[in-house]
């Protein structure tokens, strides 16, 4: 009955594209993976590879993997209607904290995980205070937290530095099977921001918050606890994120996260899976699929040879266009 | 079950609530009537911890009881539902109905206790049409205050306040939300209702008080009464203010005509209006009016209808045709209130390229005083703010000038300023259009007035009408 009524409630002759998007809103980026999986396919058939072979299958995921957990924190703090820029720099220092920690020796991996995530949340802690008590918009706050980060690791640092044992770098290179360990520790960060969203007291709360904050708020929410939380959160994953760069590098880089542009390319890719840059609406499940479109994207311009500005040219025109595309979808009302 | 007594109030100085008495008892419909301005959006605010009282007691059961946040009126039993909903669209039913006290089972939100307690309570509410997991979004209005009301049942809501229910309802739809209310007194719930439509209030209500200018004026069965008793208890009161001469002569041509004009919202609107004329516009809140103005000036134009001089389809061939538009919301469609008063007088003139004309002397002519243009216009009190917005429009010279509630937020001294502009600018050959929720200076400045009900106009009365009729025309249905 209640299929009916939704339904009835899309206007007649409604174009494909809005009902695609009407009302699950990670639905349009699963299609669109499909389809590019299927132009992928067509690609290396003509160009003499094999697009769904194992070794292309593992390198999208690992490629995926780092950007996937940070986009995953940072889905949390968009939803809760927040932003953090200040995800790249901290992935370099967390990358910084974990190698300089271990130094080589598999005796400092405990102590190193261990303060690299504590560095993480304590900067989230900052991003939240900064943007819930001193009412600082979050895409400042945010900014100016990064500056700081960055100064002080241009201060120390002008190079790679520190060592990652051996035993570290399994997080990194190892697959359990055909999966790599590094896109099953995405799994798992993803699987467990999909509960706390959807069964969760503070995951309903992030949606509330987003949605509306003065509703929350008139509902007994405490609203800046919960931006808070989510901030601590995001950074953590980030914090996760630079553990795992560490791993792959052997070694801390103060350029790390920047060179990968996490910052920017992780709100890319929530915003592909259609969550709302405003908050409130949207989830993990899209932002899974925005980082798998992203990477496929990516595998099949390595396999074209195109060179990078192209590439660059393409994915901003499919950012646009998935947000236009997304613009159309909520005029349903 | 509840009573408050001796209830005042007063923001920025200005009294708003005085000494008013309220008692209300289970299983009642209560009516709360009132002119626009009388005080019952603030008791009802007060009552729902949203304000606190200046003065006076809230008891229910015989307990007294202050609220500091609506949290606690809320945990109290009482819950209000506002014109303007508050519900999360993008979450489902349930999720809604739940927000900040999700049912927890082994830490994890416990869904399907959740939609099912939902179900339960949208059934005993006779709602079939929609189900908890449906996204709020989805639904009409008519439903989000089903939903609403379901929120206030699973609180344990004892006193539900609707402040206004049925304004953004389709006609159709205002029955629904009568056997709802019915539903709810026969629980023993005690309904608050605020609402300015007569007919409604004696469907419903048992008993109905009277608040005018912030006092109570009598409370009385609703049998006891009929509607023009009601209409003379709302609005008895002697003119007391000053209003500039009305025009001494016949009005002049025609400047603006729409004949069968309509839209979403307005239907088959036929008007005149006349060189050196000042026409008012009166009608309950979601009737129209600003949309009327909007459609003119072309910001939402009229979609059918023939409008002379032609009919505008956006806000520059308004302006093009010599309509102006002095909004509503000086703050958020009037000015830039972080730019200075300069920039802003200056604004429709850059706009459309008009020829530049010195501030000093528009400023003069709208007498803003002190006449500074470097100061910035948030600065400036809401009289001077008007008066910034009306030099906006003297760069272009329009022939219509449309006001949708001029004087709103602007103390007395200005107000009269502005009322003697208004005249001053009729007397010079420009027509004008006053809308305004306040019928005494509706009828102290109109030289007729035009009502709206439900998007049409539904009559026309010459100057010095009492507010009697106008209401009667404007609340009848």
């Amino acid at each position: 009955m209640t299929q009916q009524l939704k339904l009835g409630r899309v206007p007649a002759g409604g174009s494909l594209l809005r009902r695609i998007s009407a009302d699950r809103p990670a639905r349009p980026v699963y299609v669109a993976l499909v389809l590019l999986v299927v132009l992928g396919w067509l690609v290396f058939a003509l160009d003499g590879g094999t697009f769904l072979g194992q070794e292309n299958i593992v390198g999208i995921q690992q490629r995926s993997a780092a950007l996937g957990i940070v986009a995953v924190g940072q889905t949390l703090v968009i939803l809760a209607g927040s932003l953090d820029l200040s995800v790249a720099y901290l992935i370099s220092l967390t990358s910084l904290v974990t190698a300089e920690i271990m130094a080589g020796a598999d005796s400092g991996v405990p102590a190193a995980v261990a303060a690299a995530l504590a560095v993480s949340a304590l900067i989230g802690l900052v991003n939240g205070l900064i943007v819930t008590r001193l009412r600082v918009h979050a895409f400042i706050a945010t900014l100016g937290v990064a500056l700081v980060v960055r100064g002080a690791l241009d201060a120390r640092y002008d190079g790679p530095a520190g060592s990652v044992p051996e035993s570290f770098q399994h997080l990194g290179y190892d697959r359990i099977g055909p999966l790599p360990v590094s896109a099953l520790l995405w799994a798992a960060v993803a699987a467990g921001a999909w509960l706390l969203l959807s069964r969760t007291r503070l995951g309903y709360r992030i949606y509330a918050v987003g949605g509306d904050a003065e509703v929350a708020r008139l509902s007994g929410v405490r609203t800046e606890r919960v931006v808070v939380i989510a901030h601590v959160l995001c950074s953590v994953c980030a914090g996760i994120a630079g553990l795992l760069l560490a791993s792959r590098l052997g070694a801390g880089a103060p350029t790390v996260g920047t060179d990968g542009g996490y910052d920017l390319e992780s709100i890319a890719a929530v915003v592909l899976g259609g969550t709302a840059l405003a908050g409130g609406r949207g989830g993990v499940a899209g932002t899974v699929g925005g980082v798998l479109l992203l990477a496929v994207l990516d595998s099949i311009f390595n396999q074209l040879e195109v060179n990078s500005f192209a590439k660059d040219v393409v994915r901003g025109v499919i950012l646009v266009a998935a947000l236009a595309i997304y613009a159309r979808g909520r005029r349903t009302r | 079950m509840l009573r408050m007594t001796g209830i005042g109030k007063s923001f920025l100085g200005v009294r708003v609530l005085g000494g008013v008495d309220l008692e209300v008892s289970a299983g009642e419909v209560h009516a709360v009537v009132g002119e626009n301005g009388a005080g019952k959006s603030t008791l009802m605010k007060i009552l729902a911890g949203v304000h606190a009282p200046d003065e006076g007691t809230i008891e229910i059961d015989g307990r007294s009881v202050t609220f500091g946040h609506p949290i606690e009126a809320q945990r109290a039993g009482v819950a209000i539902i506002y014109q303007e909903l508050t519900l999360l669209p993008e979450r489902t039913v349930a999720e809604n109905v739940f927000l900040g006290r999700e049912p927890v089972r082994r830490g994890l939100v416990d869904r399907a206790a959740m939609e099912s307690a939902t179900d339960e309570l949208l059934k005993s509410l006779g709602e079939e049409s929609f189900g908890p997991r449906d996204l709020v979004r989805r639904l009409s209005v008519a439903r989000q205050q089903v939903v609403e009301i379901a929120k206030a049942l699973s609180l344990n809501a004892r006193i539900v306040v609707m402040d206004e229910p049925t304004a953004p309802l389709a006609d159709h739809e205002v029955e629904l939300l009568y056997t709802l209310v019915r539903r709810l007194t026969a629980r023993g719930i005690a309904v608050l209702y605020v609402s300015h439509r007569l007919r409604e209030i004696f469907d419903l209500a048992d008993r109905i008080t009277v608040l005018k200018d912030g006092a109570r004026v009598t409370t009385a069965e609703a049998s006891s009464l009929d509607t023009a008793g009601l209409v003379r208890l709302m609005v008895g009161r002697e003119l007391d203010s000053y209003y500039p001469p009305r025009a001494a002569g016949p009005p002049g041509e025609v400047i603006l005509s729409v004949r069968g004009g309509g839209n979403a919202r307005l239907h088959d609107i036929d008007l005149d209006l006349r060189a050196g004329e000042i026409v008012g516009v009166a009608g309950l809140q979601g009737s129209g009016r600003t949309e009327l103005a909007k459609a003119l000036f072309g910001a939402e134009p009229f979609t059918s209808g023939e409008m002379t001089p032609r009919r505008p389809r956006s806000v520059r061939e308004g302006i093009a045709a010599g309509i102006g538009l002095v909004t509503e919301d000086r703050k958020a469609e009037g000015l830039l209130p972080n730019q200075r008063v300069r920039d802003n007088a200056l604004l429709v003139a850059r706009a459309t390229g008009a020829p530049r004309t010195g501030v000093e002397r528009l400023l003069e002519r709208v007498r803003l005083s002190p006449p500074r243009p470097a100061q910035e216009v948030r600065l400036l009190s809401g009289g001077n703010q008007q008066k910034v917005v009306l030099a906006k429009w003297m760069t272009v010279a329009p022939r219509v000038l449309l006001f949708d509630e001029p004087t709103r937020g602007v103390d007395v001294g200005a107000k009269a300023a502005i009322h003697d502009l208004m005249r001053e600018l009729a007397r010079d050959g420009m027509a004008v259009l006053m809308i305004s929720s306040e019928l005494p200076e509706l009828i102290g400045m109109s030289d007729r007035i035009v009502v709206l009900r439900d998007g049409r106009l539904v009559g026309e009365l010459p100057a010095g009408s009492t507010e009697e009729a106008v209401m009667r025309l404007a609340a009848a249905s």
